[in-house]
């Protein structure tokens, strides 16, 4: 049950997605890489959950995962009281209106030899929205209008466009299906600090204006701090901490929560940063380190932490999996 | 004492629709010895081209058309290659943003420091070999032994970053450039690597030309700031001028912009509009088009410096007429 | 089943339809049009010399039955005539021989020595048929062979390797098995091989050259669709819902286009000279400027030296090739989707 209550738009179960890793003559599966392994989140309608992470933990595998673009082994992903991982492909579809994806990289997620006008409407065509040709093209010089982009460019290709723009395209794309919940997968990452300003902006407005939900898996902490109303950590394919980003970012729990938001540098003239409190590499997500998979690198690990692998407890501030914060 | 690098009117241009466009167009710059400068501006600025220049590795068809590059007192733009040669690396060494590409995949990384030793310096390999082991656990590789053994591939990206930060420093250099360094890693690395380069920086009493588009790392390394748009520097001050008193419209733009300064439920502060591409540079002050400030001379007269305070300077006309200019 | 040459006639009509299509598809779309201009601007002289090949080859497929001069012989009225030889009219004589380039008259006759009523500015093979007619005639065969192989080998590969590509697993797998069988044999004795089988027609030399063709591109094919299949817009498109055929066509095949160009051209000179060397082992298709080669090999050890006609005929094949070839890389260069990015 989510702190706010009420029923979510997405919850997510247990979700485990592992890659096997093939060695050998025959491609025998020598081992696996857990990318997600074991997560459960909630999305409500019109919030937004920042799922965060640096490269490795799985934030993007779980995106994929909930939109069917990779295979989980296990888990429930609930929408709207449906099970989408067990649904057949044709029944499938229908919810994949409600659900879309704003990718990365501006310029691999169009098509260069589509036109924009023929990417914004084909999800409308594939639904079905809109009756007819006119109708469509209707549409679209909205959307395009909606994202702030000129609606008699709409017959370009998208080399045409600078990255900002490509990806208020894609922005526009995905609300042409006039779906409920959006996922964002690392959306502003690629662009500069002016662009990006620009597009968390877009953002901001088409949820207070539409009611969207958006799962937001980014590795930025700033974005999140201003963009989200909950946030969750990850780290090699667990969550380590979750609740409403204000209180996690006043009182982080976790070790690993505390050591990222200080590792983020400071604009403040005033304030250095603190010397890094997180130290070596992320543990490679094929060999998890046993225990806790944070204990070699945590500034308070302890005896206990080698040996046994903690659980989700609940936190001052949300959740936290950590043997600090057990019993509380 | 002359600054370790001096950079007057420097133009570099590279081959356009017709004319020859200037990407870098007439900058000037001053790194002192041990200082940390920090040249911030978004991509396609023409950040990464002065650095190049200054290196004399701007890659063809671009082509440096005007100004003077003096390392150490010395005018490097009419060296000869073999003299240009002993000046990378050994005075003026650079660092780039992807590690992985940084590195010769097919060779052991301890190789590859060694090569760099021995490019600037007479000595055996064993010696060579020593001093990286030394560089390795300076930089804060862990196992050094066994790492100078290694391939690219078998190390994470940040063992990789400090890789080259030991194959930059392996002939002792008087000038670091770091092109973006940290950008591609993780963040709790960043910290690491950010760390390291502030310690080193220390140590070697070297300088630094930090170019980045993060206002934070600029915040947590630099000295100076330099700003840059469109080919040109438009405010320059050291760190607390810049970040806490900045004059510049863009500068100004460019703060407010940033979310982590941002009160979260409020609408960020947008720059509105798009950087313009070289070959649409508009006549006059190039920000005009998308400045909150513009007003009469702006779209037809390039702007020229208006003191501030000390080293504080800006490229503005409306900040000149600010100050009675 | 109508006589070849009226066959003939309507495919060249259907070439020029389709001709005339693509221009216009050219013209309308930006993305096409923006490449053809380049390509003009890089290569416009061996683009005029396939143009010109082209048109002699299509000037040689028209035929019919008819309008013969005066004196011909009664075999030659009833044979269909094409363009070229039109142009060529002059029919050699029964007992006609050598002639050298720009010889008034014949040599190494059996019988006296005749006059020829004009100059043969390439000379003449040992029937006293015109070298120059000849070679003009070979340029048909050799595009034949070429474009018709290609249009046999090119869906089949494209076919067999986005499939792979796409659907992976065992569907990879079969492919991947009947690829690595073919690419397992010398060529060159399947082909032979094929076509002992198959018969030495025109069209059996092109199905066997296709079947042993196609192996290359449908690897690049299969290697170009696993690149594609994980980018972020077919990513995006399966999110929106798009049905997977409808992905294959709209989304995979456009990308593979530029390719499927690029291999085409490139193709066809290596399958010209392919057929060169089945011509020279005699197996060959007839008329070609790989037989012309063959039969004039004893040539060269005659005395006086034989040198036009296998001369004529070879330059005539490197000359196609070599404009081919110049075409074929300035495409490469001009329709990489890279450049196309970075062109505003």
């Amino acid at each position: 049950m989510s702190a706010t209550g009420g029923d979510a738009l997405l919850r997510v179960e247990g979700l485990r997605t592992w890659f096997p890793i093939r060695r050998g003559l025959f491609q025998r599966t020598v081992g696996w890489v857990r990318a997600v392994d074991g997560v459960d989140l909630e999305v409500q309608p019109t919030r937004t959950l920042a799922l965060v992470g640096e490269s490795g933990c799985g934030k993007t595998t779980v995106g994929r995962s909930i939109l069917r673009l990779v295979k989980a082994q296990e888990g429930r992903v609930w929408f709207d009281g449906v099970d989408l991982l067990r649904l057949p492909p044709r029944e499938l579809r229908p919810y994949r209106r409600r659900l879309q994806v704003v990718f990365q990289d501006p310029g691999a997620s169009l098509d260069p030899r589509m036109r924009i006008r023929e990417a914004v409407a084909e999800g409308m065509r594939s639904f079905g929205i809109g009756g007819d040709e006119a109708e469509r093209t209707r549409r679209v010089a909205g959307l395009l209008e909606r994202v702030q982009l000129d609606p008699d460019q709409m017959g370009r290709y998208p080399h045409e466009f600078s990255g900002g723009q490509r990806q208020r395209i894609c922005v526009a794309r995905a609300l042409a299906t006039q779906p409920d919940l959006v996922i964002c997968d690392e959306a502003v990452s690629a662009l500069d600090v002016s662009i990006q300003a620009q597009i968390i902006n877009l953002l901001r407005d088409l949820q207070r204006e539409l009611g969207l939900a958006f799962l937001f898996i980014t590795h930025d902490l700033r974005v999140v701090r201003y963009l989200a109303d909950e946030v969750a950590v990850m780290y090699l394919g667990q969550i380590v901490e979750r609740g409403a980003t204000r209180r996690i970012f006043e009182d982080p729990q976790h070790p690993y929560t505390r050591g990222l938001l200080a590792a983020v540098p400071s604009v403040d003239p005033q304030r250095r940063s603190p010397p890094p409190q997180v130290l070596g590499d992320v543990p490679s997500p094929a060999r998890p380190p046993p225990g806790c998979r944070f204990h070699n690198r945590c500034p308070e690990v302890f005896e206990r932490c080698r040996r046994e692998a903690p659980a989700l407890y609940p936190s001052a501030t949300g959740a936290s999996r950590c043997f600090l914060s057990e019993g509380r | 004492m002359s600054p370790v690098l001096e950079v007057q009117g420097l133009v570099t241009s590279f081959p356009g629709d017709g004319d020859r466009v200037p990407v870098v167009d007439g900058i000037d710059l001053r790194i002192g010895s041990g200082e940390v400068l920090a040249l911030v501006g978004e991509s396609g600025c023409g950040k990464s081209v002065a650095a190049l220049s200054c290196l004399r590795l701007v890659p063809r068809p671009g082509r440096i058309e005007a100004g003077r590059i003096a390392v150490d007192g010395r005018d490097i733009l009419p060296l000869s290659v073999p003299e240009m040669r002993r000046v990378r690396g050994h005075e003026v060494s650079m660092i780039f943003q992807e590690p992985m590409t940084s590195l010769n995949p097919v060779t052991r990384v301890g190789d590859q420091v060694v090569e760099a030793i021995r490019l600037h310096e007479r000595v055996s390999r064993a010696a060579a070999r020593a001093r990286t082991l030394e560089l390795f656990r300076r930089v804060g590789i862990p196992d050094p032994e066994e790492r100078l053994d290694a391939f690219p591939h078998q190390l994470s990206g940040g063992l990789k970053q400090r890789v080259v930060i030991a194959m930059a420093l392996a002939a002792v250099p008087k000038l670091l450039i770091a092109d973006e360094p940290t950008t591609a890693l993780d963040v709790t690395i960043q910290a690491q690597i950010l760390q390291l380069l502030r310690d080193l920086q220390r140590e070697y009493r070297m300088a630094v030309w930090l170019i980045t588009h993060d206002l934070g790392i600029v915040n947590e390394l630099a000295d100076r700031v330099a700003v840059m748009y469109a080919g040109r520097i438009v405010e320059e001050g050291s760190r607390l001028d810049v970040l806490a008193g900045a004059a510049h419209p863009y500068t100004r733009g460019l703060l407010r912009s940033m979310p982590a300064r941002a009160t979260p439920g409020e609408r960020l502060a947008e720059i509105p509009g798009v950087v313009p591409p070289p070959d649409e540079w508009p006549a006059g002050c190039r920000f005009a088009t998308r400045c909150e400030r513009a007003f009469e001379p702006c779209s037809s007269e390039v702007p020229g410096p208006t003191d501030l305070s000390g080293s504080h300077r800006a490229w503005c006309h409306a900040v000149a007429r600010e100050r009675g200019a | 089943m109508p006589d070849p040459h009226v066959v003939s006639n309507a495919v060249v009509a259907l070439l020029f339809g389709g001709g005339v299509a693509a221009g216009v598809f050219v013209r309308r779309n930006r993305l096409w049009r923006e490449a053809a201009g380049e390509l003009w601007r890089r290569r416009p002289l061996a683009l005029l010399v396939v143009a010109l090949y082209v048109l002699l080859a299509l000037a040689d497929s028209v035929a019919w039955v008819g309008g013969v001069e005066e004196g011909a012989d009664v075999v030659a009225t009833h044979e269909p005539r094409s363009l070229v030889d039109r142009a060529f009219s002059r029919i050699a004589e029964p007992q006609a021989s050598y002639s050298a380039p720009f010889a008034e008259a014949e040599f190494y006759a059996p019988y006296r020595p005749l006059a020829h009523p004009g100059r043969h500015p390439l000379g003449t093979d040992i029937l006293g048929r015109d070298v120059l007619h000849l070679t003009v005639k070979g340029a048909r065969v050799a595009l034949l062979i070429g474009g018709l192989t290609s249009l046999i080998a090119i869906p089949l590969a494209l076919l067999l390797g986005v499939s792979a590509g796409y659907f992976g697993g065992r569907i990879d797998d079969a492919v991947f098995f009947v690829m690595s069988t073919l690419a397992s044999m010398p060529g060159l004795l399947l082909l032979i091989a094929l076509i002992m089988v198959m018969g030495r027609s025109t069209l059996s030399v092109c199905i066997a050259l296709g079947v042993t063709s196609w192996v290359g591109f449908s690897r690049i094919a299969r290697g170009e669709t696993l690149k594609l299949r994980e980018l972020d817009y077919v990513q995006a498109a399966r999110a929106l819902g798009v049905s997977e055929p409808r992905l294959l066509v709209r989304h995979l095949l456009p990308n593979l286009m530029h390719l499927v160009i690029i291999t085409f051209v490139l193709m066809f000179s290596g399958l010209v000279l392919s057929e060169a060397i089945l011509s020279w082992l005699g197996i060959g298709v007839a008329g070609s400027w790989g037989q012309m080669i063959d039969q004039a090999r004893d040539e060269l050890s005659r005395e006086p030296v034989i040198w036009w006609n296998i001369a004529a005929a070879g330059t005539a094949l490197f000359g196609l090739l070599l404009a081919v070839n110049f075409v074929g890389d300035a495409l490469r260069d001009t329709l990489d989707p890279r450049t196309l990015r970075e062109r505003r």
